[in-house]
């Protein structure tokens, strides 16, 4: 076996495990607040999450014909950008919940899960539909800047890009403010009492259908920016390619301890290491029997063992009742 | 008297009309209609079950062999009605959400796919395909390796709760077909996503087309599914399975094996699949993980849910209507579309000529499952045909229970 090429990938391969970490994170996000105070998985989050993408991917094009996107300094662009897709995801995820969650919040627990498959599918077919009409093409892809490309050559088998800079800094504000805004102010105060009990917070005063499309908002925000995020650095996207990163994400936030801001965060990193060291050792050590094709493999059964051994996850709390 | 003579003439009308505008699609959904009618309508047991012989086991081969996409039309909503069926075991009666479904289809699919065509040689080194009589046998194997599976499935994750559950049997599903997309390394079992052909048939009695023989083979398939269904439900495990469903600490008190029961339920709903997927893979002769991915799981959910879940008639209903809308409406819709399009049609001021190319109504199912998973969640939970029982109890709602603090 070769270990001088294992050594030598080794911090390339360290690196887009924690770009893809990351990406998962913010993505997990939306769906541990959600389960924090509905105890109920959005499974249509991986499509608010790629609704993102699209808003992202239309605004840079649109700028690109008007010829502008050569003449804006590119981080107001990027600002921009990131700004539009928040907004998109979060108005989009808020309406969902008031349209198809919100009517069954007093039905069996099955009920609105099946509710949300449902928006989930819906969504992927609207987008796909409106695209069709607006471009004749569903697979977009995302217009680069020149600097995104540009390469810093750290050692010989170690480049970055500005795009993966770009991304992990955009994360690590994000995952800071959303930190900030959940602990120190009045509003996190709101959103952690409805997680702790809706009927103790409204007793205090609290309008709990607000906080609930709020939790909403800044779930499907962080996910709508990550979209865009993901069609910075991976540039392909279409409106399917949203469902494997959710559910990656959503086996991220399981990892953490579902409900669990903090844990949302570490199991994005620990996931998407683990898949980065499973995508490019195994067909390594397995001498090309078993390739990167089986790294979604691995990630459900990093989930399933997990939900066996560990139904908490790796920080635990918050879930109430046994999973 | 006067809903028999509606029966009667609706099911007469139906095939007139039929014969008459052969290539209709509307016409063909009102033989379709036609026999739901026969079905809901206040007539004797002796002249409902007659009606329906007539239609199914003489009028429907009779329309088959003047259109034979009619024929492949029923064998499909045939097949799909066994899926719905069983998954109507895992989440109708035992309230089990399995969104992986699709896979022990696959099982089943594959199982008799591999032995049944040379592909075998690969593996074994020579002496196959089977002789085409070992396809009876496989349509056992078939069951007992899907039930097998979902016994296998089933104790690892049977401690978890519903929605947890439903992620975990989605991942599965998606292993499978990963499994089976990246399986001709390094042993080539399943030939990859070039998939496997040819497929072994039948050998046939007194010369039957084989488009007539799946037709009957499936429908003698989905009748033991349905006696087998109609007897479970009324039996012991049924019971169990629905105390299960309703409050699994309550059905544990009053004495229900828990982990037997979800490992019956799966096995059970696991078999039909399996069952099924062999004749789905003999009737294609040519298999390829496309046709188990995640949408097909969430389209035979999206059937189990529109007819009412724990329904027998409602899942075969479910099956119908999904069915044909996929197969016939969408598909009518993009060619009829088509047609205006070439035709240069102009409406309101707008050419239809000029509309992308992309947007083809055929490729939309999934817009068409989302939705009737929606709508049906807010509007009708308990589906079109309710079962009797979910019916009361959904017309009622429980409040919340409450939260007791630890």
């Amino acid at each position: 076996m070769d270990y001088q090429l294992l050594i030598a990938i080794f911090p390339q391969v360290l690196l887009d495990g924690v770009l893809l970490g990351f990406m998962y994170a913010l993505i997990a996000l939306g769906y541990t607040m959600v389960y924090g105070v509905l105890e109920f998985i959005n499974f249509a989050h991986s499509e608010i999450f790629i609704f993102g993408a699209f808003v992202g991917a239309e605004i840079l094009l649109s700028l690109q014909s008007a010829g502008w996107l050569a003449r804006l300094p590119w981080p107001v662009v990027l600002v921009l950008v990131i700004l539009a897709g928040m907004l998109a995801s979060g108005l989009l995820a808020v309406t969902v919940e008031r349209v198809a969650y919100r009517p069954l919040r007093a039905a069996p627990r099955l009920i609105p899960l099946i509710s949300a498959i449902g928006v989930s599918f819906f969504l992927q077919d609207i987008i796909r539909l409106f695209e069709s009409i607006w471009r004749n093409a569903f697979n977009l892809v995302y217009p680069t800047m020149e600097v995104m490309n540009h390469r810093f050559e750290l050692t010989s088998t170690l480049d970055v890009s500005v795009r993966s800079l770009v991304v992990i800094v955009a994360a690590l504000l994000m995952l800071w403010g959303l930190h900030a805004l959940v602990n120190r102010t009045k509003i996190g105060t709101a959103i952690r009492a409805v997680a702790e009990d809706q009927a103790a917070a409204s007793l205090m005063g609290i309008n709990v259908n607000r906080i609930i499309s709020l939790t909403f908002l800044i779930g499907g925000a962080m996910g709508g920016a990550a979209g865009v995020l993901f069609g910075v650095q991976y540039s392909l996207i279409n409106p399917y390619t949203g469902f494997i990163p959710g559910l990656k994400a959503f086996t991220a936030a399981v990892l953490g301890g579902i409900g669990n801001i903090p844990g949302a965060m570490l199991g994005g990193l620990v996931l998407g290491l683990l898949e980065a060291f499973a995508a490019s050792y195994m067909s390594l050590l397995t001498g090309g029997a078993f390739g990167a094709e089986y790294k979604d493999i691995f990630a459900f059964s990093v989930l399933i063992l997990i939900l066996i051994f560990r139904p908490k996850g790796l920080l635990g709390e918050v879930v109430r009742g046994r999973a | 008297m006067i809903h028999a003579v509606a029966a009667v003439a609706a099911v007469a009308l139906s095939v007139t009309m039929v014969a008459v505008f052969p290539r209709s699609i509307l016409v063909f959904l009102t033989f379709q209609g036609s026999m739901l009618f026969v079905y809901v309508a206040r007539i004797p047991a002796w002249l409902r079950a007659g009606l329906l012989a007539l239609a199914l086991l003489v009028l429907m081969p009779l329309i088959g062999y003047f259109n034979g996409y009619y024929l492949e039309v029923a064998t499909q909503v045939g097949i799909f009605a066994a899926l719905a069926l069983g998954l109507n075991i895992v989440v109708g009666l035992a309230g089990l959400l399995d969104l992986g479904y699709v896979a022990f289809f696959a099982v089943g699919a594959y199982s008799w796919a591999i032995f049944g065509s040379p592909h075998a040689n690969l593996i074994f080194g020579g002496g196959f395909p089977l002789a085409p009589g070992w396809f009876y046998v496989f349509l056992f194997v078939g069951l007992a390796v899907a039930a097998l599976t979902g016994v296998l499935l089933g104790l690892p994750v049977l401690r978890l709760r519903g929605d947890y559950l439903a992620i975990v049997t989605l991942g599965f599903g998606e292993v499978i077909r990963v499994l089976a997309n990246n399986l001709d390394k390094p042993v080539n079992f399943t030939n990859g996503p070039k998939g496997i052909t040819p497929i072994g048939r039948p050998p046939l009695p007194f010369g039957i087309p084989y488009s007539e023989a799946f037709y009957f083979l499936v429908l003698l398939i989905v009748v033991v599914i349905i006696v087998v269904n109609r007897r479970l439900e009324d039996s012991h495990i049924g019971r169990a399975w629905e105390a299960m469903r309703e409050d699994e600490l309550a059905a544990q008190a009053m004495g229900v094996p828990l982990v037997r029961a979800k490992l019956q339920a799966f096995a059970c709903g696991a078999s039909f699949a399996g069952v099924m997927g062999v004749v789905f893979s003999a009737k294609q002769i040519f298999i390829n993980p496309e046709s188990f991915t995640f949408l097909e799981s969430i389209g035979v959910l999206a059937m189990v849910i529109l007819g009412g879940m724990g329904s027998i008639p409602g899942a075969v209903v479910g099956a119908t209507v999904v069915t044909v809308l996929n197969l016939q409406v969408l598909k009518g819709f993009s060619l009829w579309l088509n047609e205006l399009k070439n035709a240069g049609v102009t409406v309101l001021g707008y050419s239809l000529a000029n509309l992308p190319t992309q947007l083809e109504p055929a490729k939309y199912e999934r817009m068409v499952f989302g939705i009737i998973l929606v709508v049906m969640m807010i509007f009708r939970p308990q589906g079109i045909f309710p079962a009797r029982r979910r019916q009361r109890e959904l017309a009622h709602p429980h409040p919340p229970p409450t939260e007791v603090g630890p």
